[in-house]
């Protein structure tokens, strides 16, 4: 049987508070396969996001087993993960973090240029990208020009342009209302169902993690329910 | 070409910061251009001094005179080509306000030692066969419009009377450096005068303008010179004509030395205020540059974006100041005449004015860029919102 694309074991992180050490995960243990849509559930606090972080590589355990797609991330240097995040990873953030002075069309081919494309391909594979997420009309206007639902769509496109293997995102409708959020997650469930995108996300909205395939709950930083390894 | 793009639209995101941050780096590499040129003005007679021209004057003192008997034996000395001489006349044309330099000088022998001032050979003939003749720079005809065939009104002050004189050429100078803001005359005419009403002061001159044949030989003639009138009653004291300059400016220091420390602080206030415009800048984005960090990008691209945009603003300020600078000090140069012969901004200073701008650019990023490139992604992400 194949390594699932994301293997957790007896994974542990805390955080110095002062002189506190908070412990925020403690003993996790997880897989995920290739192909998911999982949403990690739970309470502020309980840790999710942390887990997050910790499977996109921006993050480190304190200790346990990470492996993303058969790779030691934990084990990684920074020069090492910030490239292994540029090829494997797409980041959806909950306010979008979009470069507020770059165009939508700007913003997509933002991590493309950590990639060897040349210009023509780049543009080639933006247009393309911001048609998928229905922007094609509007890659010439900057984030202050556009909703908050066609900001976190160019967001999804900046995500989804470089064709990681797993894309991360952090309450990516807590920003929204409800319309632009349903649209979203429709954007979402298409990128895993129609693309076979695996896409892990973090949400306080029960209506949100409905739409994903799988359910992991989380609850002072143990794990209450999911997939278990 | 997108990291320029992004460079020049993170520094124009806020356009009232930005300008106001140009605008003081322009007015400090201006103040920086303007304050070095004034300094290069004070040093601008000993940079024009040439290596094969010596000084030769009283050991006493420079207002103690030598004979003019001196001439003959110093010309004898190894190694001298030629042998002029002048007096500091200090005539008042008009009004005492009008003032400007006027040497009695040996004619034709003078004129050969420097070259530097260009006279057409018929105005030079001119002036060599007029008793009363005398040349005058452009400048100094500009400021005061003497033309050729102009007479001259001096009222003397070390030299008693009216002394008429009537310009016979105008001399441009073979470099932008060469002093244009003197006049020369005669001193056969001063001392046919003073041989009249003075004679006890006839004969007398106040240096000698040594020409010599290579400028490693200047400390051994010197010394050669000194040593023909060692014990006499006008002893002299020979140096290079630099070092005779650089005596002059050697009595104002103090004033140039202020200048020079504004100069530098100017510059060290405006890296100051730049540092913490680029800070604030830095501070605005951490969230940018987690995002920038997490999508992969790493240290090199953050310390482009902030040394880029700490650069561009530090060059564009230069160029405003800089572009200034010579309109402002070719006015200036006209407005104080020819109290400063020579007033112009040199090609040292522009170096130093861009090299000031590279430096409090490269000052400015340099903490914002630290901070930018140890921040940690987390924390970085978690001031959005």
């Amino acid at each position: 049987m194949s390594e699932p694309l994301v293997l957790i074991e007896h994974l542990t992180k805390s955080y110095r508070r002062g002189d506190q050490v908070v412990e925020v995960l403690r003993d996790i243990s997880l897989n995920i396969p290739a192909g998911e849509f999982a949403a990690l559930m739970g309470p502020s606090g309980s840790g999710k996001s942390t887990l997050l972080n910790l499977i996109a590589g921006i993050d480190k355990p304190d200790s346990g087993v990470l492996r993303i797609n058969g790779l030691d991330i934990a084990g990684m240097g920074e020069s090492d993960l910030a490239r292994w995040r540029a090829q494997n990873v797409g980041f959806i953030f909950q306010f979008y973090n979009l470069m507020p002075v770059m165009t939508a069309y700007e913003n997509v081919e933002l991590p493309l240029l950590l990639t060897p494309l040349s210009r023509r391909e780049r543009r080639e594979r933006v247009e393309l990208t911001l048609s998928m997420v229905n922007l094609a009309d509007r890659m010439d206007h900057t984030p202050n020009e556009l909703s908050g639902g066609q900001q976190q769509r160019v967001a999804i496109a900046r995500a989804i342009v470089t064709d990681p293997t797993l894309i991360v995102a952090d309450e990516p409708t807590g920003d929204l209302d409800r319309a632009s959020a349903s649209e979203i997650l429709g954007l979402l469930q298409q990128l895993n169902q129609q693309l076979g995108k695996t896409i892990i996300m973090v949400t306080h909205d029960a209506a949100a993690a409905a739409r994903a395939r799988t359910l992991i709950h989380l609850e002072k930083g143990e794990l209450i329910a999911g997939q278990a390894a | 070409m997108y990291s320029l793009r992004l460079i020049f639209k993170n520094a124009m995101r806020h356009k009232l910061r930005t300008g106001l941050t140009v605008l003081g780096l322009v007015v400090a590499i201006f103040s920086f251009g303007l304050l070095q040129t004034v300094v290069d003005a004070w040093y601008a007679g000993s940079e024009g001094a040439s290596n094969t021209t010596l000084i030769t004057r009283n050991k006493t003192s420079l207002v103690f005179p030598l004979p003019l008997s001196y001439q003959a034996r110093i010309r004898a000395v190894p190694g001298v080509t030629g042998v002029g001489y002048a007096n500091w006349f200090q005539g008042v044309y008009k009004d005492p306000k009008n003032f400007f330099a006027q040497f009695a000088v040996s004619g034709e022998s003078y004129l050969n030692i420097y070259p530097d001032y260009l006279l057409p050979a018929e105005e030079r003939a001119a002036f060599l066969h007029d008793r009363k003749g005398c040349i005058v720079g452009r400048k100094l005809a500009d400021q005061y419009g003497f033309k050729v065939g102009d007479t001259i009104p001096l009222k003397g002050t070390i030299y008693p009377g009216n002394w008429e004189l009537v310009v016979r050429g105008i001399y441009d100078g073979r470099q932008s450096s060469t002093n244009t803001a003197t006049l020369f005359f005669h001193w056969d005419y001063v001392n046919e005068t003073v041989k009249k009403i003075m004679p006890r002061r006839a004969n007398q001159i106040g240096v000698y303008v040594v020409q010599i044949n290579q400028p490693e030989n200047a400390a051994s003639i010197s010394a050669a010179v000194d040593k023909e009138f060692a014990n006499s009653l006008a002893e002299t004291l020979t140096e290079t004509e630099k070092a005779f300059q650089l005596g002059f400016v050697s009595m104002s220091e103090a004033i140039v030395m202020a200048i020079r420390v504004v100069s530098f602080v100017v510059i060290i206030i405006i890296a100051a205020v730049m540092a913490n415009t680029m800070a604030m800048s830095a501070r605005e984005r951490l969230g940018e540059y987690a995002t920038l960090k997490a999508l992969g990008f790493g240290p090199a691209f953050l310390a482009l974006m902030i040394f880029g945009e700490s650069m561009l603003l530090a060059l564009v300020g230069a160029a405003i100041g800089i572009a200034i600078l010579f309109p402002f000090a070719a006015f200036l140069g006209k407005v104080m005449g020819t109290m400063f012969p020579v007033f112009q901004v040199s090609q040292l200073t522009v170096l130093l004015q861009v090299v000031a701008a590279l430096t409090i650019g490269a000052m400015a990023a340099i903490a914002p860029t630290i901070r930018a490139v140890r921040i940690n992604i987390v924390d970085g992400l978690r001031s959005i919102g």
